[in-house]
């Protein structure tokens, strides 16, 4: 690749970060700047957020905040953005509710939030449907419920909803596939999903599976984890004894991905291509270093969360996202699923998770 | 041990029980219960002092309550179960398979065409059903109750994840959201379900032949059996027991979360056994009391609400929650040791 058509990739890459990211975490930037330059593009963000007018202090915000527990470095970070965005402003009580599994633990917090009357609720619901009743309930009581990740089954159980794309993500994934690929119709495609029964891993499912049918590919060999280490080794120790010949392997999730890596290291296998997902730090830090099967991975933020408490915060003060001309927070914001590789993961390596 | 020293120790025992009324009272049921209701007061009033009027409200009570709710439930058949001599390692697992079955689609068209008490009889029927499947092979197919109970959570979790496609399966059936989330003179019908359970558990326990021949089962089976008791088939109504209780818990998880699924229920085993051994029920069998069970679990859901309202971390919880179960299980120890002899 030349120099200029790199720099153009680049360009295209981190302007399409800008305007996704910034819109998203709200980047109360009145300037229409969104920082042509290569090494603002990570930043972005977090230099736009600080300069604008929204986040001048104002009324007090009590945000009770719930999700699952933190069990993989993704879900870890879901909770410790959150936690530093609050952070960053005096004028906001993040209530953290610790992370759980368990649905009735989950409901109980919720009603605790309720019976604090608190002034809004963040919620990344264990499983989105079995927390809708309790979300509806909430609102009900006037307490407006910012949605993130897992989506309610009834919409007026959420003000507001903040979802990553999964099949964005699929779709990455698999166009990644298609381009390496090159027009080999004959190349072996491997899967490892994350917990087979979310909604969030079927998306992601279809979205490789549409992607990869546009250039004649199929998914030749699919097994599911549960975004646990211990979880991906032993899916990948099962897919590479199934299947002795691969050319490109799809993982869903770097956390389960060092599983999966060290299967793969066990099994002395390096004949194929593999991209991750989610994008962890680890994860980039390969995808950089170039001597392992780990190619590329596709980002699924992790600050989603850290989105909502911003979203709140706006919320409840009665504020809008400068950036759109609306007057309300809008009702549904989905983030970008951009591919990682050696040519970018300098720009992404800043904003990565630790699993 | 010889028999002298035997009978030394024995009289030495006697003689220190004699003269301390107090050990007395503490040894016997009631003064057992007393004891968990002063921890459970104990929490409250460290609740109190660290969540303050949060805590002592009566929304607050009812959230507590509605915690409890599910886990009590199955705590009431758990009891059974283990003061029969028993365990139930796949209570968790049964409530998933219940709430998966009573929400499938065809469960919810014939609720549908028909009355939603379909979904009840389904979730009752099968919970049932997977007891019965654990009594019989336990009772007459002599598999130990752990090793049973072990292979039922494995299988029912399993075959709840086939029927659902390990989907979330949605309620849309009217009339069952309808009556399981409403109140009752201000009361939630959640928690009238656990109060009605141990109001039916403590007469069933205490006042009826089947609670006497539970007791006997558990703390000798061939006395029992002896005294014309049939142990076996005994056994077997102790885990369609527990079974039928899964399936109540089943029906109040799904209204609770309009939904069934097979990741419902996990690790709820966890909590009923700990429950019921803190309530001062003998994992051996033979002693324990509905009473002691229900203030277990009040006070499980007592500290994880205290946690929950002072933002404090489920690490934490956990740690805390095993002390108390090896505090309350050497407790017992100390006591039946001195009351057994």
């Amino acid at each position: 690749m030349s120099l200029r058509s790199t720099t153009l990739r680049r360009k295209r890459i981190a302007s399409g970060l800008v305007a996704g990211v910034a819109v998203l975490s709200l980047a109360a930037c009145t300037s229409n700047d969104s920082g042509g330059g290569d090494d603002d593009a990570a930043d972005a963000p977090t230099t736009a957020a600080a300069a604008g007018s929204n986040d001048e202090s104002g009324d007090k915000v009590v945000i009770g905040f719930s999700a699952p527990a933190a069990d993989h470095g993704w879900m870890g970070s879901i909770t410790d953005s959150a936690k530093k965005e609050a952070a960053k402003y005096d004028d906001v009580e993040l209530k953290v509710a610790e992370g759980t599994n368990d649905v009735n633990v989950q409901i109980s917090q919720v009603e605790t939030f309720i019976n604090d009357k608190v002034d809004a609720i963040v919620l990344l619901p264990f499983d989105g449907a079995a927390m809708t009743p309790i979300a509806l309930k909430a609102m009900a009581a006037g307490i407006p419920v910012i949605n993130v990740d897992r989506e309610f089954d009834d919409p007026n159980a959420a003000r507001v909803t903040v979802l990553g794309d999964n099949y964005g993500m699929g779709v990455s994934a698999g166009a990644w596939v298609c381009s390496e690929a090159d027009g080999n119709k004959d190349a072996v495609v491997a899967e490892i999903a994350g917990i087979d029964s979310l909604p969030l891993t079927q998306d992601r499912s279809q979205g490789f599976k549409d992607a990869l049918a546009e250039c004649g590919l199929d998914v030749d060999n699919r097994v599911a984890a549960d975004f646990t280490v211990e979880g991906g080794e032993e899916a990948a120790t099962n897919l590479l004894q199934a299947a002795p010949k691969i050319d490109f392997l799809w993982n869903h999730d770097d956390d389960q991905g060092v599983g999966v890596l060290a299967a793969i290291k066990n099994a002395d296998r390096d004949e194929f291509e593999m991209i991750g997902g989610a994008g962890s730090k680890n994860a980039m830090d390969l995808i950089k270093s170039g001597d392992s099967v780990l190619k590329a991975t596709v980002i699924y933020p992790s600050t989603q969360a850290a989105d909502g408490v911003k979203l709140a915060r706006l919320l409840v003060q009665g504020k809008a996202m400068s950036d759109l001309v609306e007057v309300e927070v809008p009702r549904k914001v989905q983030l970008y699923a951009p591919v990682v590789t050696a040519d970018n993961v300098d720009q992404f390596i800043g904003s990565a998770f630790k699993s | 041990m010889s028999q002298d020293s035997v009978r030394v120790e024995k009289a030495a025992l006697e003689t220190a029980r004699e003269p301390n009324p107090v050990l007395a009272v503490l040894r016997s049921s009631v003064g057992r219960n007393a004891g968990l209701v002063v921890a459970l007061l104990l929490i409250c009033i460290v609740g109190s002092i660290t969540a303050g009027s949060r805590f002592a409200d009566w929304d607050n009570a009812t959230t507590i309550l509605r915690l409890a709710a599910v886990t009590g439930v199955v705590s009431i058949g758990m009891t059974f179960v283990i003061i029969g001599g028993g365990i139930d390692l796949s209570v968790g697992a049964i409530v998933a398979l219940s709430s998966v079955w009573c929400t499938t689609v065809a469960t919810q068209e014939l609720a549908q065409d028909t009355s939603w008490v379909w979904m009840v009889v389904v979730a009752l029927l099968v919970g049932s059903a997977c007891g019965l499947v654990n009594g019989l092979l336990i009772a007459y197919g002599g598999i130990v109750p752990f090793i049973m109970t072990l292979a039922m959570l494995a299988s029912a979790r399993g075959l709840a994840e086939i029927i659902s496609d390990k989907k979330t399966q949605i309620v849309n059936v009217p009339g069952f959201d309808d009556f399981f989330d409403r109140d009752v003179l201000g009361i939630d019908v959640q928690i009238w379900l656990f109060a009605l359970v141990s109001a039916a558990g403590w007469v069933l326990l205490n006042r009826t032949t089947f609670g006497r021949r539970t007791v006997a089962v558990g703390g000798n089976p061939e006395a029992a059996r002896l005294a014309g008791i049939n142990v076996k088939r005994h056994t077997v109504y102790l885990y369609v027991l527990i079974g039928f209780c899964c399936g109540i818990a089943a029906l109040m998880l799904v209204a609770k979360t309009t939904t069934g699924s097979s990741t419902h229920g996990t690790l709820l085993e966890l909590d009923a056994i700990a429950a019921v051994v803190i309530g001062g029920t003998l994992l051996t069998g033979g002693r324990g009391t509905i009473v002691g069970t229900v203030l277990g679990v009040l006070i499980f859901s007592t500290i994880t609400n205290i946690f929950i309202l002072n933002n404090r971390s489920f690490s934490e919880q956990s740690l805390f929650k095993g002390a108390i179960i090896v505090a309350a299980v050497l407790l017992q120890q100390r006591l039946a040791s001195r009351s057994s002899t």
